[in-house]
């Protein structure tokens, strides 16, 4: 029966002609090839977000008056709607996480250099743009927490000389976090960045398709002054039965982290009561958050907020086009970029940590 | 050195015009300080006789415009001590005790004088007065009992909205103390000195000192300020009933009320105490140490009955609310989801406060119905906490299939890549 449904589709689209470039796609075996499967497992996780997000927008009503109370809703009276909210609360932390290890990984295997410079510039772009769908959709279940972390991270937001105030008054809908904010928030997390993030996912895969896997360079050379060693697998399906495998893994932690440990919904936002203490951002921002209150208020003449988020944008711009920095062939440079790699991953981890000690 | 000379010489000729340029300097900033001199000779007098411009320009009187010469006569401009004390010039000397409420009362009753400084301050204070346990003892010729500076302090009187004025609410009692807590001075009265430290050990000493609840009582809020006095046995549940409104109207309806009367007890007090009124609690209606009504009752009479009914009730409420709680806390501690039910136990503990409320009736079947309309709500919160317990457990079984389900799918992918490669 399905063989018959596969061969009559295959007379009318061609299904081989369509598969075949998968067909004689290869992936290298090596040492460091688990490394490959973090980037299918982000993917794996958007995928996941986008089921449970499209579920989760049968129930959610967005606006102040109703967006805790749906979100209440649908943890507590809709069928299995605390597995579907606590999935795609997990799922967003872990995919934030897989991006992390994902870009690390590829900055430790040397797989941003030419010919892939813009398959790190269009990755590095998905991880803002991921982190924020973690921004705008924290805000969503309008609890204590979310409303003044966001009215925190607009307001640092705001601190950008110039623009900082017209864009936090984009961002707010108005002076304060109200629910216009919420209303934006809403409308950037389930329309605007889901369209951004999806084209460039298409450009991000259609580029590593297109380029292949990379090969770390030391292997690279070796396996060139001697093919003979070079160990490869088809894609299809060595390859994308291991990536299979890896999904399955990642949906069962998922489903654990779910299941043992449900997103807690907390108190419903009241605008009118102060901070509550300890409030701090979710923990991809905590690096962030940390470097901006350890600056002190005033460096030299200007103030140091000011200077940290400028500081943090300007490493951001930096970050997005370090491929640029490296000539070619790589030369000395490849191993400041390679220092530069693990003082940003060691930065990034200790401030975290630092944060989360010092709150 | 000559040249040094030259230069200093148009400064040295020139010093008759500076010196009268500092001559007419000084009388330039000196111009509109009025001269005290009552101040500047009491600033250096030991003792009560000591009045410093510091602080009597802590006094509200000062702050408004008013001298020494306001209250005690005299010529205050005039360093001659002869002529600044002089009958002459009105010198009053040091106002007698007796005197002091009517000299107050020549500004403070006077509506239209008082209405320039302070409109809304009332102007019956010194009539209060007069209507006072003390002020008709000192009318008697009593001349220890308080007066106006005895309380509002004098020459560095504030009003009573500063913290640090003896008349703002949180010092009040302090402020009574000084001599009613003072066992030798107060002797001849015959009444107790201990109000004080009875009243340190109080729910609403904790509420006004402890929390900073500045409407809690103190003295004047039960005896009154200006017409001090007790409120009188009979009207005592009056007083309390400006707070606590619903616990007397449950007390009027009650058989206590009348009998309370007719026995000339006072109301409340009977059971609450006066100066040590504590927080209450369910054990009041026990038969242990703390309970009250066993002083009057007989075990085993129709009242004892019903006392041991109401807190048997309570103490059931007590129960379930508490076993509720726990309940919630557990299923929230393992990430259920129980916020509604969190707060509908604030509805239980509501209809307990009432039941605690009701029991001024003195009625059973009256206190039975707020108990149970809070049991209901308690056993219904338990039953949430307790399904979110069993949800939780059908969470970790559906988790437990899946996971296994995913491991037997990864080991068939294992094996069938195995399969794959070893073609």
């Amino acid at each position: 029966m399905i063989s018959a449904l596969i061969h009559w589709l295959d007379e009318r689209l061609n299904l081989d002609g369509l598969i075949a470039p998968f067909k004689h796609k290869t992936v290298p075996t090596h040492r460091l090839s688990y490394w490959y499967f973090f980037g299918g497992i982000t993917l794996f996780l958007f995928i996941i977000q986008v089921l449970t997000g499209i579920l989760l927008l049968l129930y959610y009503r967005p606006g102040a008056n109703e967006a805790f109370e749906s979100v209440q809703y649908i943890v507590t009276r809709v069928q299995f709607g605390w597995l579907i909210r606590s999935v795609h609360a997990w799922s967003a932390n872990l995919m934030i996480f897989t991006a992390f290890v994902h870009m690390f990984s590829v900055l430790f295997l040397k797989a941003y250099r030419k010919p892939r410079e813009l398959t790190w510039v269009t990755g590095v772009v998905l991880l803002i743009l991921v982190m924020g769908f973690g921004f705008s959709g924290y805000l969503l279940p309008w609890n204590t927490l979310a409303f003044f972390a966001t009215k925190v991270g607009t307001e640092i937001a705001g601190q950008v000389p110039i623009i900082g105030k017209p864009m936090m008054i984009f961002l707010r809908g108005g002076e304060e976090v109200t629910g216009a904010t919420l209303s934006r928030f809403f409308g950037f997390h389930v329309a605007v960045l889901p369209g951004l993030v999806t084209v460039l996912i298409a450009i991000h895969l259609f580029l590593v398709q297109r380029q292949g896997m990379s090969v770390p360079p030391k292997l690279d050379v070796k396996w060139t002054a001697n093919p003979s060693e070079r160990r490869e697998m088809k894609f299809f399906p060595n390859f994308m039965l291991r990536e299979m495998m890896a999904w399955y893994v990642a949906m069962g932690v998922l489903g654990a982290l779910a299941a043992i440990f449900p997103w807690n919904l907390g108190v419903k936002a009241d605008p009118f009561v102060s901070a509550p203490a300890g409030i701090k951002p979710e923990w991809y921002f905590m690096f962030m958050f940390q470097t901006l209150k350890v600056i002190p208020s005033k460096v030299w003449f200007v103030d140091g907020e000011v200077l940290g988020v400028l500081g943090c944008s300007l490493a951001g711009v930096l970050w997005l086009l370090l491929p640029f920095f490296e000539s070619d062939p790589p030369a000395r440079t490849k191993s400041w970029i390679t220092g530069l790699s693990i003082f940003a991953l060691v930065y990034v981890i200790g401030m975290s940590v630092y944060g989360y000690l010092a709150h | 050195m000559a040249t040094l000379r030259i230069k200093v010489r148009p400064f040295v000729s020139a010093r008759p015009v500076w010196l009268a340029g500092l001559i007419v300097l000084g009388a330039c900033l000196s111009y509109g300080q009025t001269v005290n001199s009552c101040l500047d000779c009491h600033s250096a007098q030991p003792g009560r006789l000591e009045v410093t411009p510091e602080k009597f320009s802590q006094d509200i009187h000062s702050q408004k415009g008013l001298t020494c010469t306001s209250c005690h006569g005299g010529d205050s401009s005039s360093y001659d001590p002869d002529q600044a004390m002089s009958r002459k010039a009105g010198w009053k000397g040091k106002v007698d005790r007796k005197q002091i409420p009517q000299l107050c009362g020549s500004c403070h009753s006077n509506p239209a004088l008082m209405r320039q400084y302070n409109p809304s301050l009332r102007t019956d204070q010194l009539d209060q007065y007069h209507t006072s346990v003390h002020g008709k003892l000192l009318a008697a010729g009593d001349s220890k009992v308080a007066v106006c500076t005895d309380c509002h302090s004098v020459h560095d009187l504030r009003p009573p909205s500063d913290p640090r004025s003896t008349v703002n609410p949180v010092n009040v009692a302090k402020t009574c103390s000084r001599c009613h807590s003072d066992a030798a001075y107060m002797k001849q009265y015959g009444i107790p000195t201990d109000q004080f430290a009875k009243y340190n050990t109080s729910v609403h000493y904790d509420a006004m000192v402890v929390r900073g609840d500045l409407s809690a009582p103190t003295c004047t809020t039960c005896h009154g300020n200006h017409g001090a006095a007790p409120p009188g046995v009979d009207k005592v549940q009056n007083v309390c009933a400006t707070c606590h409104a619903f616990q007397a109207q449950m007390y009027a309806k009650s058989t206590h009320a009348k009998a309370f009367q007719d026995a000339s007890l006072p109301g409340c007090v009977v059971c609450h105490s006066n100066h040590a009124i504590h927080l209450p609690s369910d054990a009041m209606l026990g038969t242990g140490p703390s309970g009250v009504c066993m002083r009057c009752h007989t075990a085993g009479d129709h009242c004892d009955r019903a006392r041991a009914d109401i807190l048997d009730n309570l103490t059931r409420l007590d129960a379930s609310i508490k076993d509720a709680d726990q309940s919630l806390r557990l299923a929230e501690s393992a990430g259920m989801e129980v916020s509604a039910a969190r707060l509908s136990q604030d509805q239980a503990r509501d209809s307990l406060t009432k039941a605690r409320v009701t029991i001024h009736t003195f009625q059973a079947a009256l206190v039975n119905e707020d108990v149970q309309a809070g049991m209901k709500i308690a056993d219904a919160n338990l039953k949430a906490g307790q399904d979110a317990m069993v949800e939780r457990n059908h969470r970790r079984i559906g988790l437990g299939i899946c996971l296994i389900a995913i491991a037997m799918m990864l080991v068939g992918l294992w094996l069938y890549i195995k399969k794959l490669e070893s073609k």
